[in-house]
């Protein structure tokens, strides 16, 4: 970092260090991160109540109880629910520059992320050979889109957490300085918190009778 | 910066000349240029969508008139509006986001340059894919609202609604990341003193416009997605006979749209919030109650979609609901305009033309918003559904308001922007046309609506009555082009061959940070941050003994140790990978089912573009100069 433009403005006696000052204080990366996950929480709503608005409404089979293994699926989710406490981990020792425990929590995130998409790449396989298809009916149309997208964000969470703990061990990014791994968690956070409303409507409701 | 190696030529005190090279263009994440490279990609629109209106115009002009074809009409109505509202207006409001806030706020420029620039790319590549689709398949022909199922691949085969959808999804994503940019920006670049309610009206309606995109443009995204995977895998969301319900589609559609209509006329209403206490000498009356009122706007804008679905038949208690949302939208709309009226109030106005194009824009605004609130009653609205009182209506609101406010902001900020004034003369001119075409064109329309005729329609009968009212409306659009036309030639003149008078530093004698530096700002902004202490910092210096903010004063020199971020390649690749990695889905698109063959054809090429964008990423995060 360059020396400050020190500069005091009218007025004021401290050194006004302009490429640090924040108006709020947040980093520019995390306020900006919270703005699209504010913004993708509208894009899983979309999807979440397109799949309520047709809850029930397939003409013809296979029906969610028709498919659904509620075993399967909740350890796929719990896997993914530990993954955050992994993740957690892995801030936390970065911050504190335990390198060696923070790759090992970033893999062991990114590992429990992986699992969880190979269940789901597993249950699509099982479903689709039950008869569920994307185009069969609506329940098809509907579960396929929202949870393969929720898929594809895990995946790409678990791309990004192995791009980080690569960037982590080269040295580019830091966990004492900067944000990079805090901003990796917020997006973790908010995929296993979108899954937790996902597996509540679209799983565990069907149970509900 | 640690990499400091590549930013010594960008160091601030480097006074070079100014690098008018192509590669300088292509490469800038400068906030000012990308600010000019959307102003004047939203005035190229801008005259192509006109000319998409004249044409309607013209086959109107008499009863069964044979001018266009009706297929060549609906291309014409679909790209008129798409245009219109994704490709001038929104840009045209992004050029002076670009441009104003990081001025208006004291900042060198916004959180993220390079995504700045990546927004720009990926809106240019967005806008010519959308127009691009005249070369294969014709125009899109569904209307800007695309409502389904008349635009799945069964009742619209063929490629054109492809390019819609997915032009439309790309033109989201790049509204979606300039949002996250700008909130980042206002929120967290503020120069000392800056506190919220010093900021400027504009950045405040920018602001609350930020928001509205990135919550609304989610949502259509989705209703987009959905749509294409009716039309390219064969899923059931729209197709009734399988189950699915086209009103999903209006409800995702109207969800983004009517949000839509306040990320159109917020900034020109920020815009003329700042124009109006220039023109009459004063401070803007209420000004905590403008904002204010523009945060409301901006809350109830999410609740009041479905009164463009009254006719859709929602029943009683949702058509009440949102009848009284819609009203309620109507008071902190009314109470902007009480405050512009009582901001000239008693004022000594200087009758320039951005001031005239402002005081246009009140007085059009508000007709445009009392037929508006007309519709909010549903027995009212299914008389005027989809008639001519309704094109009477947003045209008045987005010609006479949106439009007629921007066109005040390029006049007024034109001069910061280039360092010449734009002609007068040509300016005064521009306005008769524009103020006599915009009341010829489209208050006939809401004689015709009244009458009964009905929007979208390629032609009328003879003896209808509709005859005159059209003649007028076709006479009408014909001044507005010509008005339109000269201010994009004197821009055009002063632009890019010199022509215009030298401006000062401040023109205007205005009150805000924008107008303490030079014009044309250097680089870097400003010599020295500004530390404010009012919300009219320069007026309070230059008028009331308030504290130095002004650049001739608290600094002489360019500032030597300001690093701007360097030029950067990887926004424009990224912002080609990721526009192709959109347009790849044309090729398994369009038919209605899943075609095995072509997606395998689709996904190679598809992963082959992923790969071009997860190398651009890296490439952009090798480059960052400030690692994480």
């Amino acid at each position: 970092m360059s020396a400050a433009s020190a500069s005091s403005g009218a007025g004021h006696d401290e050194v006004f260090d302009e490429h640090h000052w924040r108006s709020l204080g947040v980093d520019n990366v995390k306020l900006a991160f919270w703005t699209f996950l504010g913004s993708d929480c509208f894009f899983f709503a979309s999807l979440i109540g397109t799949y309520m608005y047709y809850r029930g409404q397939s003409l013809v089979g296979p029906y969610p109880l028709d498919v659904f293994s509620v075993e399967v699926t909740s350890i796929s989710t719990f896997v993914l629910l530990m993954s955050s406490f992994t993740m957690a981990l892995a801030v936390l020792f970065s911050k504190t520059n335990r390198r060696g425990a923070t790759v090992a929590m970033l893999l062991a995130t990114a590992a429990m992320g992986a699992t969880f998409v190979a269940f789901q790449m597993y249950e699509f396989a099982h479903f689709f050979h039950e008869g569920l298809t994307l185009q069969g009916n609506l329940f098809g149309s509907t579960f396929y889109t929202l949870t393969g997208f929720h898929g594809t964000h895990v995946a790409l969470g678990v791309l990004w957490l192995l791009a980080s703990t690569f960037w982590y061990v080269k040295g580019w990014i830091r966990g004492d300085e900067g944000i990079a791994i805090e901003v990796a968690g917020l997006y973790w956070h908010f995929v296993d918190i979108v899954w937790i409303v996902i597996f509540t409507v679209v799983y565990l409701m069907e149970f509900v009778r | 910066m640690s990499t400091a190696a590549t930013n010594v030529a960008h160091h601030a005190d480097v006074e070079h000349e100014e690098d008018n090279s192509l590669t300088s263009w292509l490469t800038t994440v400068d906030h000012k240029r990308i600010g000019k490279l959307y102003m004047f990609s939203a005035l190229f629109f801008f005259a192509l969508g006109g000319l998409e209106a004249l044409l309607i115009r013209l086959q109107l002009m008499w009863p069964e008139n044979h001018f266009i074809s009706a297929q060549t009409y609906n291309e014409m109505f679909t790209m008129h509006a798409t245009t219109m509202i994704f490709l001038s207006i929104m840009p045209l409001s992004a050029a002076f986001f670009n441009f104003l806030i990081p001025l208006q706020i004291g900042a060198r420029d916004v959180a993220f340059p390079r995504l700045n620039a990546l927004s720009y790319w990926l809106f240019l590549f967005g806008a010519l894919f959308l127009n691009f689709s005249f070369f294969f398949s014709g125009l899109p022909d569904g209307g800007w609202f695309g409502y389904a199922n008349m635009t799945l691949a069964k009742y619209s085969p063929g490629h054109s609604i492809d390019f819609w959808i997915l032009g439309l999804a790309i033109l989201g994503n790049s509204s979606m990341m300039a949002g996250f940019n700008f909130i980042t920006t206002i929120l967290n670049l503020r120069t000392p003193g800056m506190t919220m309610f010093r900021m400027p009206i504009f950045t405040w309606m920018s602001l609350v416009v930020q928001f509205l995109i990135v919550m609304s443009f989610p949502m259509i995204t989705v209703g987009l997605l959905l749509m294409l995977f009716d039309r390219s895998f064969g899923t059931n969301f729209y197709f009734p006979p399988n189950g699915g319900d086209p009103l999903l589609w209006q409800h995702l559609f109207w969800l983004f749209g009517h949000p839509e209509v306040y990320i159109l006329i917020l900034p020109a209403m920020g815009i003329v919030s700042e124009i109006l206490p220039v023109a009459a000498r004063k401070p803007l009356f209420g000004a905590p109650f403008v904002i204010f009122s523009g945060i409301m706007i901006g809350f109830v804008g999410f609740g009041v979609w479905s009164h463009h679905m009254f006719t859709t038949g929602l029943g009683p208690v949702a058509d009440a609901a949102f009848s009284t949302t819609t009203m309620l939208i109507a008071v902190p709309t009314a109470v902007k305009i009480f405050n512009w009226i009582a901001t000239l109030w008693g004022g000594k106005i200087r009758f320039t033309v951005p001031a005239v194009f402002a005081i246009t824009f009140v007085f059009l605004f508000t007709i445009g918003g009392l037929s508006g609130v007309m519709h909010a009653s549903p027995p009212v609205d299914l008389q005027q559904q989809d008639s001519y009182f309704i094109v009477a209506h947003f045209h008045y609101v987005l010609v006479g308001g949106a439009f007629t406010g921007l066109m005040s902001g390029v006049y007024f900020y034109w001069p910061k922007m280039f360092g010449r004034y734009l002609d007068e003369r040509a300016g005064w001119i521009s306005w008769v046309l524009l103020f006599i075409g915009i009341n010829l064109t489209f208050f006939p329309m809401h004689f015709l609506g009244a009458m009964g005729m009905p929007r979208r329609t390629w032609q009328y009968p003879v003896g209808a009555g509709y005859d005159m009212w059209n003649m007028v409306a076709t006479v009408g659009s014909w001044f507005i082009a010509v008005g339109f036309l000269v201010t994009l030639a004197s821009a055009v003149a002063n632009a890019f061959f010199g022509k215009g008078k030298k401006a000062p530093a401040d023109p205007w004698d205005a009150a805000t940070l924008e107008w303490s530096i030079a014009s044309p700002p250097p680089h870097y902004n400003f010599k020295k941050l500004p530390t404010v202490a009012s919300d009219r910092p320069y007026w309070d210096e230059k008028h009331e003994g308030g504290p130095a903010v002004s650049q001739e004063v608290i600094a002489v020199d360019a500032p030597s140790h300001v690093e701007m971020p360097p030029p950067s390649w990887w926004p424009l690749g990224q912002a080609l990978f990721q526009g192709g990695f959109f347009a790849a889905f044309l090729i398994g698109g369009g038919t209605g089912q899943f075609d095995a063959d072509r997606f395998m054809i689709q996904l190679p090429i598809q992963l082959l573009l992923a790969a071009g964008m997860l190398y651009c990423m890296f490439g952009w995060i090798r480059e960052d100069a400030r690692p994480r």
